[in-house]
């Protein structure tokens, strides 16, 4: 805090401009007890959003004479409820909300990337919040939160459908057979657990390297009036590329998500 | 830069977002969206219906015309029959009442020939008989001579 306020006379040079924008707007006592009240109160805002879209479609949607978001809405539920469909075997209440959730939600805090990166932390800045990061999924714990969600459904259906027993089994003879348990076990463990780092870890890296190659870009016209046009060219390329990004990014993981809850779903094969 | 107690707060607004997105959007719009594909496919059936039965009714129209036709003919066909018959009897009808004008006519030409013969015949015997009484200055008894005289107008 106090290397930021004294570098902002002659402006903050590159490594601390990129430090600056990549610190969370933290309170709580460091370590492992800390809240980013910035990822909380964006993802909320998000989350509301969804909440008021859904609520208010969700009562005025008419079955005859559809309108513009509906029809938006329907093609995406539409879009969920095919993909579901195609991977996930037998049916399950709680999975096309899930997924739905996961697509819409994660798509909306992708999106934030796309505003410009010092748009909302300058404004902050006037109003006297020093540290602001806009983009709820390039923090750990958005994408460990839904990870660790998901992960947790996994293991619930998982005993649900093959009982206590088989999944125990599960972990003891695959996939090798009965013959090489230890490794059995190890091998089960890891891919088990990869699932959740996997998914975790995809989101935020893809998120966390969008957001500070748009924080290069933006320190390209920073650095001098040359770099303007640059500037504006690169932003513009990385974001329409970005549009791909974060679309495909909540795309993937409502799919691994279908995938791994239907991997749960499916009794054991024998070996 | 690392996980923090963050991560509790996310879980908690995910399982409220996804318990109120499959509760008011999720819930509602696929119920919604499988009455309107039942609705559409009921929809459809009864057109398919609708277009069997309007060509059943067409083909039973056409039966019924067909049907009538073919009665109209047979009644047409049975009216000139009917019609050539009562021509015929009309003209045997006419045919026989001429003869029997004929025959009427001819019976009482031959009576008032007969008469005029009877007639004839009186008159003759009144002339002969007074010829006669003249020729014999003698008043012939008609009653006396009623044999004669009847023997002579049979021959007349």
């Amino acid at each position: 805090m106090s290397s930021s306020t004294a570098s902002e006379a002659s402006g903050p040079t590159s490594v601390e401009y990129i430090q600056h924008h990549l610190q969370n707007n933290s309170i709580g006592e460091g370590g492992f007890w800390v809240l980013n009240l910035d990822t909380l109160i964006y993802s909320w805002l998000l989350a509301g959003v969804l909440m008021y879209i859904a609520y208010t479609m969700g009562k005025k949607m008419t079955a005859d004479t559809p309108s513009g978001g509906q029809n938006v809405l329907e093609a995406i539920v539409e879009f969920v409820q095919q993909q579901i469909k195609d991977i996930f075997p037998g049916s399950n209440p709680l999975i096309g909300p899930l997924a739905l959730t996961i697509f819409m939600w994660v798509f909306l805090m992708n999106a934030m990337d796309l505003l410009p990166v010092d748009l909302l932390p300058q404004l902050g800045q006037l109003v006297g919040i020093h540290y602001m990061k806009v983009v709820p999924t390039t923090d750990l714990s958005t994408t460990f939160a839904l990870a660790l969600s998901v992960f947790a459904l996994i293991i619930y259906y998982n005993i649900k459908i093959k009982g206590p027993i088989g999944y125990l089994k599960m972990f003891l003879f695959h996939p090798f057979g009965k013959y090489l348990i230890p490794v059995n076990i190890i091998m089960t463990t890891i891919e088990e657990v990869a699932k959740p780092v996997s998914l975790g870890l995809r989101l935020f890296g893809n998120m966390f390297a969008g957001e500070l190659i748009f924080m290069l870009i933006a320190l390209l016209g920073g650095a001098s009036l040359y770099g303007l046009l640059p500037q504006i060219a690169l932003g513009t390329l990385w974001a329409i590329f970005h549009i791909l990004v974060i679309s495909l990014q909540a795309f993937i993981f409502m799919l691994l998500t279908i995938v791994y809850l239907g991997m749960a779903h499916q009794d054991i094969e024998e070996h | 830069m690392s996980i923090t107690a963050t991560l509790i707060g996310q879980i908690i607004t995910f399982a409220i977002l996804v318990w109120f997105i499959g509760k008011y959007l999720w819930g509602p719009m696929t119920q919604m969206m499988d009455d309107r594909k039942k609705r559409i496919a009921d929809g459809l059936a009864a057109a398919e219906r609708g277009v069997h039965e309007q060509q059943l009714a067409e083909q039973k129209a056409m039966q019924h015309i067909k049907e009538a036709k073919e009665q109209a003919a047979e009644i047409l066909a049975q009216a000139q029959k009917r019609g050539a018959e009562i021509v015929e009897d009309a003209k045997g009808d006419a045919k026989a009442e001429g003869e029997r004008l004929i025959t009427a006519a001819n019976a009482e030409i031959e009576q008032e020939v007969n008469r005029a013969k009877e007639t004839l015949r009186e008159q003759v015997v009144n002339i002969t008989v007074a010829a006669a009484g003249k020729i014999v200055k003698k008043e012939i008894d008609a009653k006396a001579h009623g044999e004669l005289l009847k023997d002579v107008v049979g021959q007349i």
